[in-house]
């Protein structure tokens, strides 16, 4: 039965583990994934243990309708103290690996310690093994998956893994299952690294019984069809994220050169979507998706002939594109590669990186710091140099990694303001200072800047108010520079992708891109014919509040407030220098966020600093924090 | 007028909804080491594959099987394992030089597909139609189309000049 699959909790010091049930009631109360894993670090990782401690948890998840017919269903989620923000780090991954997990009869893994040498968990019906990874060291993220599956002389066995990145403690590595499924924010690959933990390997062959197998046949054909009918699927399948790279390069919402602009312009049109088809073999997807949303592309000739692999998402479009001022798809296809042997989050090492290039186009950084390295806009192999040196920790590239907190320090406090990050956690891309709502959400963001938590995508496309209203339950503007309502929309979407995370399903099956995909009302449904669990779409929405609070509770332990919850200070400042004419010219209005920032505290039942107040914790049943990692001896 | 499983493996997405649809609608959970079809893939050198039963013409499962366990469904071609005679020898595991026919990890039994009795599930919820469900003849028309496209290109191109 799904609600069956166990946790277990994995102390790396004594090399020991204990397996327990996961009562029902904390299923009712935070459902998996996501929500469950942040119940466990939540209780166990108090204040002063920091996140390269032994003490620091590394939480592995499956949703609660991980690995079965449901939209999208092969997600992991995965959570750590973050190396970057010291509050939630915490990431979200596709491909195949909670599914053998849950085959292999686990739904959530509670890792702690520190190993002495270099280790590797086999998970394998019913119980974990820790294994030596000696040999595995210093391997890159391919040969560690091929390697594995090797050694068990099983192809099935799927693998979560670290590279190079994580193996030096990177602070923005990834874990990473495939080619390309990245839990990529949070550095969780850096925590997995401090803990000399290579991989978590899995190979189930448990029956995973549903509630009602027929219903659940036909309850998926009606929702999977909503899922993959959209027209934001359909274009999704066939191009992939960079489709999002056309309407963001036109408008002008696209961080171009260390978001000094806010789109390449005329320049920047051979990236256009269509552009990547002729290196597309075909479209493949994750674990029990229809949708079908990643590329796998090869390079024939030319300066990076041999290159093969899957991707690259919109968001390497910015690493190796607009943020360093580059505007060539067979460089963003080699970066993409590199990244994904290496281990890396690209998102975080885009914005790293284009920051570096501004401060030596300042002069903040001479020839000097950079070993002679000339940091100039546009030039590819000054990118990968510069890559290579962080993830190898070389000269400048040393500093860098350490992420944006130290390296500020590093080069002085003025070099902050041109960082764009938020809580220390570097951004996507994306140039949200036209848009208020995308502004406020990766401001507010648990993990730090970041456009999954609680993107209203939506917001774009200027539906009719009243449909708006009927969604949300409460009236909003239907004017994405507008600044009403818009603490609503973003708390609405928290709840939402809170739900999604912690059921293991994609975001892109839920109300992302597409306001007529499932959201939760339909996994309601859903989990009842799945689990036999009732749980309404009011109860849902409660346990997205619930789970986001307690995100935000963690945080609010580690000490911060509302002093964390703004966008970067160019936003506010610095006027778009490009794009349409609606977008030209448009920045963040001080007053107008700060009463956007007070709407969605009031949304939320947080006080004016942003914290909970004991009204709304007593409301969500969140109490004062208590161990309950078992005993290990 | 027959109907036969088409595989297009071009078209596979790699996606695996065919090996939980399977196990679900043929033994009421889920867990793809009991399926009857099998995506064989390896993302790293980037391929995929399903792989299930075809219901040949000359079945050597038929052929070997000691006890004559396995007859064919005359409505859907099926070529079914009778489990009142099927003793488990797994003489048919060893002969398919394809893998239609396994052994189901959890019963021990000796499965293969019986196309869903004239509604295989794998088809049905494949969303790229690299497993269809269609007559016969219609698969061979698509197939010698997708032959002659190359063909068309180049004839379009003659008439523009």
């Amino acid at each position: 039965m799904v609600l069956k699959r166990k946790v277990a909790f994995v102390d790396l010091t004594k090399g020991k583990v204990v397996y327990r049930d996961i009562p029902k009631e904390l299923r009712l109360k935070h459902l998996g994934g996501r929500g469950l894993n942040w119940y466990y670090l939540y209780n166990n990782v108090p204040p002063e243990v920091r996140p390269y401690d032994p003490e620091n948890i590394l939480a592995v998840g499956a949703g609660l309708l991980t690995g079965l017919p449901a939209p999208g269903s092969g997600r992991t989620n995965i959570a750590t103290k973050n190396p970057m923000t010291s509050g939630v780090g915490d990431s979200n991954m596709g491909g195949a690996f909670s599914p053998e997990m849950r085959y292999a009869g686990f739904d959530h893994l509670i890792i702690r310690g520190r190993a002495e040498t270099p280790v590797y968990l086999f998970v394998n019906n019913g119980e974990v093994e820790i294994l030596d990874a000696s040999h595995l060291w210093g391997m890159d993220v391919f040969d560690t998956q091929t390697t594995i599956r090797e050694e068990h002389g099983d192809e099935q066995v799927e693998s979560l893994v670290i590279g190079p990145a994580g193996e030096n403690q990177v602070a923005f590595a990834n874990v990473m299952t495939g080619i390309k499924n990245a839990g990529g924010r949070g550095g969780t690959g850096a925590v997995m690294g401090s803990k000399n933990l290579k991989a978590i390997a899995c190979r189930g062959t448990m029956d995973l019984d549903v509630h009602d197998p027929e219903g659940l046949l036909e309850y998926f054909a009606e929702i999977n069809k909503r899922a993959y009918s959209s027209r934001w699927a359909k274009t999704l399948g066939r191009l992939g994220t960079p489709l999002l790279y056309d309407v963001s390069s036109t408008t002008g919402f696209i961080g171009t050169m260390n978001w000094q602009y806010n789109t390449l312009g005329e320049d920047g049109k051979p990236l256009e979507a269509e552009n990547l088809t002729p290196y597309s073999i075909k479209m493949v997807a994750c674990f029990g998706c229809s949708v079908h949303c990643r590329h796998r592309v090869k390079i024939d000739k030319g300066k990076y002939a041999g290159v093969f692999g899957e991707g690259p998402e919109y968001t390497m479009m910015g690493t190796f594109g607009t943020l360093v001022g580059c505007n060539d798809w067979e460089f963003v296809i080699k970066g993409n590669d590199a990244c994904n042997r290496w281990g890396v989050d690209n998102l975080s090492l885009g914005a790293v990186m284009s920051w570096a290039f501004e401060l030596y186009q300042r002069g903040y950084i001479t020839d000097e710091d950079t070993g002679g390295l000339k940091l100039e806009w546009g030039d590819q192999d000054a990118v990968l140099e510069l890559a290579r040196m962080i993830v190898e920790r070389e000269g400048i590239g040393d500093v860098l990694a350490r992420g944006f907190k130290e390296a500020i320090s590093h080069f002085g406090e003025e070099t902050g303001y041109y960082a764009i990050h938020v809580k220390g956690h570097p951004n996507l891309h994306t140039d949200e200072r036209g848009i208020p709502s995308f502004s406020l959400g990766i401001a507010t963001s648990t993990r730090g800047a970041d456009h999954l938590r609680s993107r209203p995508a939506i917001d774009l496309f200027q539906l009719p108010e009243d449909f708006l209203e009927s969604l949300y339950g409460y009236k909003v503007s239907n004017d994405f520079t507008s600044y009403e309502g818009k603490g609503i929309m973003v708390w609405w979407h928290e709840l939402l992708y809170n739900v999604v995370d912690s059921l293991g399903i994609c975001k892109f099956q839920t109300v992302f891109n597409s306001p007529t995909s499932p959201k939760f009302e339909d996994y309601s449904k859903l989990i009842k014919i799945a689990t036999g669990l009732e749980i309404s779409k009011e109860d849902l929405m409660v346990i997205g509040e619930r789970n986001y609070t307690l995100e935000r509770m963690f945080n609010v332990m580690n000490g911060m407030s509302r002093k964390d919850d703004y966008p970067p200070e160019r936003y506010f400042n610095e006027a778009n220098k490009r794009g349409l004419p609606f977008m030209k010219g448009r920045k963040l209005d001080r007053d107008k966020y700060e009463k956007m920032l007070d709407d969605y505290y009031a949304q939320h039942g947080w006080d004016a600093n942003g914290i909970p107040t004991e009204d709304t914790l007593a409301r969500l049943g969140i109490e004062k924090p208590e161990k309950n990692f078992p005993e290990v001896e | 007028m027959s109907k036969i499983l088409l595989i297009s493996p071009e078209r596979c997405t790699g996606c695996r909804t065919c090996e939980i649809v399977c196990t679900l609608k043929n033994e009421g959970t889920i867990n793809p080491a009991r399926s009857r079809i099998s995506v064989i893939k390896d993302v790293f050198e980037g391929y995929e594959f399903p792989m299930v039963c075809m219901q040949c013409e000359e079945p050597i499962c038929m052929e070997v099987c000691p006890v004559n366990a396995i007859y064919v469904n005359d409505e859907t071609g099926a070529k079914v394992i009778d489990y009142s005679k099927c003793m488990g020898c797994r003489t048919c595991v060893i002969s398919c030089p394809l893998g239609g026919c396994a052994v189901d990890p959890v019963t021990n039994k000796t499965i293969k597909c019986h196309l869903c009795h004239g509604d295989p599930a794998c088809a049905r919820f494949c969303k790229t139609r690299a497993i269809e469900w269609v007559d016969a003849s219609l698969a061979n028309q698509r197939k010698r189309r997708a032959s002659v496209e190359k063909y068309a290109e180049v004839v379009k191109r003659m008439e523009h000049l």
